[in-house]
């Protein structure tokens, strides 16, 4: 199976009147069509910038110094405002934090979505993206009848399945979704996971689902990264980092994380916060939270880097040393 | 630190809720004489005994919120009784029979710690004021001494060392940081009976733990309740002795923590505990199928009964969440 | 306590950080800095007048602005000016009076025939060496004019808008936590002042009263602080009501009283302040209407010179006697529009969302 994206030593800044955020870090990784590919990560981490800067999104002070990006054979790095516009909703289609929150309050729904395709292919007939919204909403359990509503007549749930809607109409290749059911109950939450997982099984989507919830990210992705501090720490399949975590913050993610199965083992905890990203970081940015650091990961001036500690399973260069436990 | 949840629960109530309603009044339109009524807590029951955690869970708009709130008065209750265990008397007295003397040692011995780290600290006050401000609204102790104990509670939330904190004002420390300072201002006047009102849903996922085991060492310590509101069953069964399933206004199910994840009864419970997910990539979870079989068989063996009790103190409730529980 | 005092410095350092924080975010607002520049110009005029005349660079009985005096007279031509255009001597009608004539129609204060020579008072006088805006109509400087001006100007201004901000947060907050009938009185009381015009109802108050500075101050102040502003800071009062440090101090059994004092009233203050900016530039306008059209009892403002110039006829000469009217004309308007700009710079700065990030 071919990669529908690679991600290359992607590097993305804010410009800031405090100085310079570095919150992407030379990030890789890449993503199997087909395949659903989690970022899992808590605040500051970095997730959301690197979503956002997949599609060049970012906020108008955020600027990517390095890296590539390729979809699909298409480097995105450079694109041009126009041609970049093809390709979003076309080929990468997201699905933001919030977003249910973001329709318009004014015009119905199904208006919305027709709008977007309008946008995208504007060949196609009234009768034909008609026909399209109702199989897109067959596919994520909506009536067709919620075509006509406003966004204020819909609950969370309905809102949130007719972003995913939204994102599905242009026929994308690949989705992001930036913590879809952040928000919403965790029935509810249940019902869309399942939607989303039906229909990219149906389309052959390739996915990326961000999330803070280690939970919904073990259930939802075949192979996952774990960033901190605007890096990614570890990367592999997503049995094989639950199963055998090599980072420590990975460990400390795992252990901290209550279960509702399963024996009430003891939970471990971290202190502290992620560091500023307005500061450069020398060495491991974790070492001043990690709960076993070793003299060399307290050396700042360590070279940090990924290396392989498993099969297609890789974790940052002094935690894969590490002997401590 | 690691510590084990459950602690040994003793036999006193601390804490008895009957009935307890809260309506809300909203006017449906301009010039419509029809008022709306919207039953945010609709007829709950529940105890909670000396030293134990109650955990009430339930997704949002479920009540779960209105109820602390009115168990506090903070928003007084439509109505239903409220009767909490005077310790200068060693009986139960209802809040609503409670002359002002009485409305103070219920305050003294009744506090909240709220959601958002950001919005429950006043962000003008310096972390000394926020935190000396119960003992000077009471009036406990000297001037001198009350600085002491501020000190002195700052340690033991982990705020160390406590002068550094002291002339700090609230955005200048941490989410996590406010949230021990929000637990230190709430025990600092030792108070038996503490709601919580989902203290760690906003903080990062890897230092939750740790203020969850501060609270519950200090419980442990000071011999404290808590009535501990959360929508995540998962941090309820780390914090709780006992849980209540809260849907609609109403408490569907109530039992001891273990009991209710291995053995729920009520439809609702059995969805929510099946919709939950686990962190575990290679657990296969079943998804319910809602069937309201076994429900109806025990309703039929206790028809006049509104919470049947099913055994080792394991409640259900009965035909009135039927009627409610509807597909979203 | 050798830790305490090392914290208080800590704490300084950190309240000092925030300080600079705020005032470079204060910077970024282009519009902010440029009134803030407008702003400080006026004021060091304020404050200058004061120190020339101390210092003794200038001398009181020529430069003070109401009773300075400077004699200045000039030979004049008396002329009789002809009734069509253009005849031989003059082109067009404003070619007559000549520089070194007069017309013998304006002749008021003395006697002359056609053709004889008169020496004649030169104020107004245009600006010279001496006097860089030149001299009024009386000989007084018109430079050390527009400087008391402008003490009179952040006087009133600042006077007024503090008063009318301590009445509007008061009321603003007492509506929004009681509620009720005091709310719903506040509000109408407020509805009242909003529907009544300003300035005719300050026409008719200089009618009763002779309004010195300090009662327009009063009035202005009051006026405005009973008025809208009453609303907003109600509305802001009710935000912070809501909040859960109010909750948690409500569930301590913190009193009423204490609450909204120690609680609410200072979290309503930063839009205060920015009311307050707002507010200034009302009160400056307001008092140069009103002393354009005569109506104040006051020495010296921009707004009485004016009047003056009106009042003796030099505004129909058209841009002939400009050091009468601009000045004072456009140091009202930068005066106002500075103050206005840094209340829109102050607003990106309480405003988290108004920033360019």
């Amino acid at each position: 199976m071919s990669n529908i994206l690679e991600v290359k030593n992607l590097t993305m800044h804010y410009e800031t009147i405090d100085g310079d955020v570095d919150a992407v870090k030379n990030v890789s990784f890449n993503v199997k069509a087909g395949e659903s590919f989690g970022i899992v990560g808590e605040s500051g981490c970095g997730k959301t910038s690197v979503a956002m800067s997949l599609l060049q999104l970012q906020a108008e002070n955020g600027k990517i110094s390095n890296g590539s990006i390729l979809f699909d054979g298409l480097e995105l790095v450079g694109m041009s405002e126009n041609d970049l516009r093809k390709v979003r909703w076309d080929g990468i289609s997201i699905v933001f934090q919030g977003a249910m929150n973001a329709w318009n309050p004014v015009v119905k729904i199904g208006e919305q979505i027709r709008e977007a395709m309008r946008e995208h292919s504007p060949e196609s007939s009234k009768s034909q993206n008609t026909l399209k919204i109702n199989e897109l909403f067959t596919m994520v359990g909506l009536d067709s009848s919620v075509a006509d509503r406003f966004p204020h007549e819909l609950s969370g749930g309905m809102k949130q399945r007719a972003i995913i809607a939204l994102a599905l109409s242009c026929d994308p290749k690949l989705v992001i979704a930036d913590e879809p059911t952040t928000a919403l109950d965790v029935v509810i939450q249940d019902q869309i996971l399942n939607e989303i997982k039906k229909v990219q099984e149906l389309l052959g989507l390739s996915l990326i689902y961000i999330s803070h919830d280690i939970a919904v990210i073990a259930e939802m992705t075949d192979k996952i990264a774990v960033m901190y501090a605007g890096s990614i720490v570890e990367i592999g399949p997503t049995e094989q980092v639950f199963k055998f975590p090599k980072h420590s913050y990975t460990r400390s993610l795992l252990d901290s994380t209550p279960s509702i199965r399963g024996e009430k083992k003891k939970l471990r905890s971290l202190e502290g916060e992620p560091p500023s990203l307005i500061n450069k970081i020398d060495g491991c940015s974790f070492s001043p939270r990690c709960p076993t650091p070793t003299n060399g990961c307290k050396n700042q001036s360590i070279e940090m880097g990924l290396v392989k500690v498993g099969n297609d399973h890789y974790a940052d260069k002094c935690c894969s040393e590490c002997t401590s436990e | 630190m690691l510590t084990n949840a459950v602690r040994n629960v003793p036999v006193n109530n601390l804490i008895e809720v009957r009935n307890l309603v809260k309506h809300f009044e909203v006017s449906s339109g301009l010039f419509s004489r029809n008022k709306k009524v919207i039953k945010a807590v609709d007829g709950v029951d529940f105890d909670i005994k000396a030293g134990e955690t109650l955990g009430l869970v339930g997704q949002s708009g479920c009540g779960k919120t209105t109820t602390a709130r009115s168990l506090c008065l903070l928003d007084p209750k439509t109505s239903g009784t409220v009767k909490f265990f005077n310790p200068d008397s060693q009986k139960m007295d209802s809040i609503d029979e409670l002359d002002d003397d009485g409305i103070r040692v219920f305050r003294r011995n009744m506090q909240m710690i709220f959601q958002d780290p950001y919005e429950s600290l006043n962000p003008r006050w310096t972390i000394k004021d926020i935190i000396k401000e119960p003992l000077d609204i009471h009036n406990i102790g000297a001037l001198n001494d009350r600085e002491e104990a501020v000190v002195e509670i700052l340690r033991t939330v982990g705020l160390t060392p406590p002068e550094n904190y002291l002339s700090r004002y609230p955005h200048e420390i941490s989410g996590g940081q406010r949230q021990r300072v929000s637990i230190a201002r709430t025990l600092i006047m030792k108070p038996k009976f503490v709601i919580c009102d989902e203290p760690t849903s906003m903080l990062d996922v890897s230092i939750r733990i740790s203020i969850m085991d501060l609270m519950l060492n200090l419980a442990k310590d000071l011999d404290v309740s808590y009535l501990y509101i959360t929508h995540d069953l998962a941090v309820a069964r780390y914090m709780c002795n006992r849980i209540a399933v809260m849907f609609n206004g109403k408490i569907v199910e109530i039992a001891d923590t273990e009991d209710l994840l291995q053995n729920p009864i009520h439809p609702y419970t059995k969805r929510l505990i099946s919709s939950i997910p686990i962190p575990d990539p290679s657990y296969k979870r079943e998804r319910y199928q809602i069937n309201y079989d076994e429900l109806d068989k025990i309703i039929s063996k206790n028809p006049d009964k509104k919470m049947i009790d099913i055994g080792n103190e394991h409640f259900v409730a009965t035909h009135d969440t039927k009627e409610y529980f509807i597909e979203s | 306590m050798n830790n305490l005092e090392n914290e208080k410095e800590i704490a300084k350092s950190i309240r000092k950080a925030a300080i600079l924080k705020n005032w470079k975010l204060f910077k970024q607002s282009r519009l902010g800095m440029v009134g803030l520049y407008i702003v400080a110009f006026f004021f060091i005029l304020t404050i200058l007048q004061p120190i020339l005349f101390i210092t003794g660079i200038w001398d009181e009985g020529t430069y003070h602005p109401v009773v300075g005096y400077v004699d200045q007279t000039q030979d004049f031509l008396i002329v009789e000016c002809p009734k069509e255009f253009p005849t031989e001597k003059y082109e067009k009608r404003s070619d007559c009076p000549g520089r070194k004539e007069v017309n013998i129609k304006t002749l008021f204060y003395a006697d002359g025939e056609v053709g004889e020579t008169i020496q004649l008072n030169l104020q107004p006088a245009p600006p010279s060496r001496d006097h860089i805006l030149g001299t009024d109509s009386l000989g007084r400087d018109v430079f050390s004019q527009i400087m008391e001006g402008s003490q009179v100007a952040f006087l009133l201004g600042i006077l007024s808008a503090t008063l009318g901000v301590g009445i509007s947060t008061i009321l603003g907050t007492i509506a929004a936590f009681f509620g009720g009938r005091i709310d719903a009185y506040l509000m109408r009381q407020s509805d009242l002042v909003l529907m009544l015009p300003t300035l005719p109802l300050l026409f008719i108050i200089s009618a009763f009263a002779e309004l010195k500075i300090w009662h327009l101050a009063v009035v202005l102040g009051t006026i405005g602080g009973l008025g809208g502003s009453v609303i907003t800071i109600k509305s802001q009062a009710l935000q912070v009501k809501v909040k859960p440090f109010v909750d948690s101090a409500r569930i301590t059994g913190g009193s009423q009283m204490k609450i909204l004092f120690s609680h609410v009233l200072p979290n309503v203050a930063p839009l205060a302040l920015l009311f307050m900016v707002f507010s200034v530039t009302g009160a400056i306008a307001s008092e140069s209407v009103l002393s354009f059209l005569g109506l104040l009892n006051i020495e010296m403002s921009w707004g009485l010179m004016i009047y003056l110039a009106q009042v003796e006829g030099y505004i129909f000469s058209g841009l002939k006697y400009w050091w009468l009217i601009l000045p004072a004309g456009l140091s009202v308007t930068f005066l106002t529009g500075g103050f206005y700009l840094v209340g829109r710079g102050l607003d990106e700065v309480f405003n988290p969302r108004l920033r360019k990030r």
